[in-house]
């Protein structure tokens, strides 16, 4: 269907792209340096390398153990876990909850949907500087503090409007015509809604679900005001231990970061097949 | 019925509460004794050790960061939960007793055993709310491979400066922080903050130590542009002769075999013919009013400060202890100069008041320092800023408005409602919707609960004045009416289109929020059409490398940004050096957070590096809505690359860009993380934005929650009205195209019904 592009029109894209990738690492790789460095002199340099090459810094991250109740446990493997489920939680109940709200609002007409609508968008423009300790009292009150599943209930209603917003122009951008199709065969409205849009979306909802799981990941403010127990700790509370009131353990903190960040960059290699299964892919199987 | 239905119920429950009593109620009397702390490394270790020896009840250690410790202790303890003590240095006292978090520690303190000064940095109100475990000041690090003797003084230090070896500084110290300045001021006589609380960072004294550290900055003897890694680097490398800090840069210096240094007392100064006088932190154990009721947890605090606990922390942690009567180790030269230089320090003071002193004294420092105005000025400047901030609360206002407005309100609502719900347009409209609320109920009630809440109880918060201490306590007496938005619209009295006024703040602000949504839009989209390219090799892994920024923390890349941007030893001045050195041209390095423009285009350059991945990811996802056959249709009607990519993809894809661009804009907006890590509002509080103002407000300006709040409130009326006019336009333009298209809207809608 497509022509091969000419030798020149590719080998100009690689450039960009090799210039971009370069833009998004050079910071890291300081990240990186910073991680693996034995000692650092204070000297202007242009090519990030470790100084005095060790592993101290990632052994002594990953290796982090606690005694609690009398039994060791491994601290960063527990605190890694509690990352993942907190954060794959999120994301499965953000996304179950956006998904039937953004259907509705790209397909349906009721009352209310314009101001309900205009709400969700109102909701991302309030910082959370002000909102924090009512937030707080009320996650008090529900008795879901120093618990993981009020920190998933908190995560997930907060990536919802996003979700809601990014969801329902996917949906939009579904012809109907699919979904009447199915309906003109027996199907009702909500085994076309399932069987056909859903599948047919797909790409988005990876991509609504990575979001709502990066948020999750990488907060901890919330995180470190909910939770009252070390081995309930998400990665990051742990990573901003290292940040003290007078001094700061850089190092050990850019060597968590470097680990912290694997898990999604792994999971994002996953989601990628799914972005690749376009709109034709669900039409056909629906 | 009903109820002779419900009555075994009743019973049940009964039972249930009887089992529940019965079987907890041994577990609810041996409470575990909680303790909260931020130590870390060997003085947790320290710390663990010697509550593992505590005979009574079980002990639950949470160890926070130190960045969440004050605010999660005040929350938790207002609500009745948290710890039953914790640890922390004394000069936060000031700030927990206002919050009501801490009680007086009784009979947990051996007064004996304690000096007065150390007994008198502890109390309040004439009593002690805190048992003191551990003293902590900076004093002088002396490297002894470049230096053999230690000077008398500090004019000495400078007189080496010529008998260095080359890329030798003599003195590194973090002179751009109130902390480590104060010595000098105290030295000259001055004090940071009056016994009557009013800013003591005026006058001779003051300028006379600005004067001084100015000299040694001209003389070469200081390093520019210093923070705490910075010199700890310059020290650990032999790359400073003598740094001033605290016990904690020892630790960083542990695994540094190569080097040899001893400790020495603080140096006098000549010119004011008295040493520097550092702060002295006394870490104290903090009883909670819970805590303080229960007898084992004093015993705890008792134990925790004991001789027997003293010495498990000397010998393991190597910290100063507070107690006089337990002996230093005879050798240790270390802990013996900071126990000589804590004789001679001056104790923090614990005043809230303190807790308004540090913003305008590091501006006005980092502002002199920079040579951007002489320090008279500055310090009047900082002063006015510290009385701005210490301004008297508001008396609080009438209700009676209020409440009419709000009745008002209500009552409207209630009216329109009943006189909506009458017409039967509206109730078949209702009807003919409930199979959509059956999709959006469960979206509504988490959003409603969780997100819209917490952010009307926070908006109310702003017609709340003064510094709220104890949410608690809260009450009518707190209520200034309209008060805070007036005092932010005319800001607070001073010139509309000064620095930190609203009005300029928001200029920055949109500035920031225009540059930065352009970038990311204009990146994102580019690179995801490159990637979304047919044919491409190496597709995954270019997606995954480009997405790094966003997967990796923002915080430490956000720093990472900042070092680069460092005047000396970035990465930025490092490539101007190779320029130089290439092309023979005389660049100079950039001081990067001197000036305001280059300030702002170091943060707009981070946020942009972290925000594009969000964009290239959506344009990705938008970009498997674009079916392949019109591209195809469009070519063979004979459109250019160009005119497909205008014409035919990005209209397609904008529908779905859409809700992600405004969300950007948004979010952008309120993007408080990058402008407080990069520029931290350098140069002089330029390169704040609104969110990051409401912070300051919030939490380091004496708690000033209901003027944060009515930040919070004009930022969401900015955002808000801005929405609006742009839907607003956005419907009459097409008013005609939805016309056309309401037919098929009323056949997917007949379809839902």
């Amino acid at each position: 269907m497509n022509k091969k592009p000419s030798f020149f029109e590719s080998a100009a894209s690689h450039v960009v792209l090799v210039l971009a990738v370069s833009f998004a690492l050079y910071p890291v790789l300081w990240v990186v340096a910073l991680a693996f460095s034995g000692t650092q002199t204070p000297s202007p340099r242009v090519i990030p390398v470790p100084e005095a090459p060790t592993l101290a810094h990632l052994s002594a991250v990953v290796g982090a153990t606690r005694k609690v109740d009398g039994v060791d446990i491994w601290l960063f493997g527990r605190q890694l876990a509690n990352s993942l489920v907190v954060s794959l939680a999120t994301a499965l109940v953000g996304v179950l909850i956006a998904i039937p709200t953004a259907y509705a609002l790209a397909r349906f007409r009721f009352a209310g949907k314009e101001s309900g609508v205009r709400a969700l968008l109102a909701t991302q423009m309030f910082p959370a500087v002000a909102s924090a300790i009512p937030l707080y009292m009320i996650l008090n009150y529900l008795g879901l503090l120093n618990s993981r599943t009020g920190l998933v209930v908190c995560y997930a209603s907060t990536s919802v409007p996003f979700s809601i917003f990014q969801l329902r122009a996917a949906f939009e951008a579904i012809p109907v015509d699919l979904e009447e199709a199915a309906m003109v065969d027996g199907a009702t409205r909500f085994s076309a809604f399932v069987r056909v849009v859903l599948p047919a979306a797909r790409p988005a909802i990876a991509v609504t679900a990575l979001f709502a799981f990066m948020g999750a990941y990488n907060e901890f403010i919330l995180a470190a005001t909910l939770l009252d127990k070390e081995e309930m700790f998400t990665l990051p509370v742990m990573l901003q231990r290292f940040i003290g009131e007078y001094d700061a353990q850089w190092e050990k903190f850019a060597a968590g970061a470097l680990v912290v960040s694997l898990p999604v960059m792994a999971l994002f290699y996953v989601a990628q097949r799914h972005l690749v299964a376009g709109l034709t892919a669900g039409g056909v199987k629906g | 019925m009903k109820s002779t239905e419900r009555r075994p119920f009743r019973g049940c429950w009964a039972f249930a509460l009887l089992f529940v009593v019965v079987f907890f109620a041994p577990a609810a009397r041996a409470e575990p004794i909680r303790l909260w702390h931020a130590q870390r490394g060997d003085e947790q270790k320290a710390l663990e050790e010697i509550v593992a020896r505590f005979q009574g009840e079980r002990v639950e250690l949470l160890a926070l960061p130190s960045d969440a410790f004050k605010s999660k202790v005040s929350a938790a303890v207002q609500f009745g939960e948290g710890p039953d003590l914790f640890l922390d240095a004394h000069d936060k006292l000031g700030d927990y007793d206002g919050r009501k978090v801490v009680a007086p520690v009784g009979d947990a303190l051996d007064r004996n055993a304690f000096a007065g000064p150390t007994l008198a940095a502890v109390s309040l109100h004439g009593e002690p709310y805190g048992v003191p475990i551990t003293q902590k000041s900076i004093a002088l690090y002396v490297n002894t491979d470049l230096v053999k003797e230690i000077p008398a003084d500090l004019e000495s230090i400078a007189a080496l400066a010529e008998h260095l070896p080359a890329g030798v500084v003599p003195l590194a110290y973090y002179s751009q922080s109130t902390y480590y300045h104060a010595g000098f001021v105290h030295a000259f006589g001055g004090l940071m903050l009056t016994p009557d609380d009013q800013f003591g960072f005026v006058g001779p004294a003051a300028e006379k130590s600005l004067d001084f550290v100015l000299d040694l900055r001209a003389k070469k003897v200081v390093a520019e542009d210093t923070d705490v890694s910075v010199v700890t680097n310059l020290f650990r490398s032999g790359k400073a002769a003598f740094a001033i800090d605290g016990p904690w840069l020892a630790t960083s210096l542990a695994d540094a075999p190569l080097l040899h240094y001893r400790v020495a007392p603080l140096p006098h100064v000549r010119a004011a013919g008295k040493p520097l006088q550092p702060y002295l932190g006394v870490e104290a154990v903090m009883l909670t009013p819970k805590g303080a009721t229960r007898p084992e947890v004093r015993a705890l605090a008792r134990l925790l400060a004991s001789p027997e606990a003293t010495k498990i922390r000397l010998e393991r942690a190597r910290t100063l202890p507070a107690r006089i009567d337990v002996p230093l180790p005879p050798e240790d030269a270390f802990l013996a100069a900071f126990a000589e230089q804590a004789r001679s320090s001056i104790a923090m003071p614990s005043s809230l008041a303190m807790n308004a002193v540090w913003e305008p004294s590091d501006r006005a420092i980092r502002k002199v320092l920079r040579r951007d105005a002489l320090p008279a000025l500055a310090l009047s400047e900082a002063k006015r800023r510290f009385d701005d901030v210490r301004r008297p609360a508001p008396p609080p206002a009438s209700r009676t408005p209020g409440l009419v407005v709000f009745g008002a309100l209500l009552l409207l609502g209630a009216v329109s409602l009943v006189r909506r719900a009458k017409e039967p347009e509206f109730r078949r409209d209702v009807k003919r919707s409930l199979p959509a609320y059956a999709y959006v109920a469960h979206a509504v009630i988490a959003v409603g609960v969780l997100v819209v809440l917490p952010l009307v109880l926070g908006a109310l918060t702003s017609l709340l004045g003064g510094s709220i201490q104890n949410l608690k306590e809260v009450g009518w007496n707190n209520y200034v009416g309209l008060h805070n938005f007036v005092q932010i619209l005319t800001a607070r009295g001073g010139p509309l289109l000064s620095t930190g006024s609203f009005y300029v703040v928001l200029l920055v602000t949109v500035l920031w929020t225009v540059l930065n949504v352009f970038f990311h839009v204009a990146i994102g989209v580019a690179l995801a059409l490159l990637l979304s390219r047919p044919m491409l090799r190496l597709r995954a892994l270019y997606r995954v490398l480009l997405i790094i920024p966003w997967a990796v923390p923002s915080y430490v890349t956000a720093l990472a940004w900042k070092g680069m941007f460092h005047r000396q030893f970035g990465a930025v001045t490092g490539l101007i050096q190779a320029l130089n050195e290439t092309f023979g041209t005389s660049l100079e390095p950039i001081s990067w957070f001197a000036r305001f423009s280059t300030a702002f285009a170091a943060n707009v350059a981070t946020n942009v590096w972290l925000g594009f991945p969000f964009m290239m990811v959506v344009t990705i996802g938008a970009l498997t809505a674009v079916p392949d056959d019109v591209l195809e249709a469009a070519k063979v009607d004979g459109a250019s690359r160009w005119q497909r990519l205008w014409l035919v993809t990005l209209p397609m894809i904008r529908p779905s860009l859409l809700p992600a661009v405004t969300m950007g804009a948004v979010w952008t907006f309120n993007m408080f993380n990058v402008v407080f890590l990069v520029s931290g509002g350098e140069p002089d509080g330029t390169t704040e934005i609104l969110v990051t103002e409401a912070y300051r407000w919030a939490f380091t300006r004496n708690a000033q929650y209901g003027y944060a709040a009515a930040y919070a409130v004009l930022i969401f009326l900015l955002l808000f009205g801005r929405t609006r006019i742009s839907d607003w336009r956005a419907e009459r333009r097409e008013a005609r195209e939805k016309e056309a298209s309401a037919a098929a809207m009323a056949k997917a809608a007949g379809g839902a019904a």
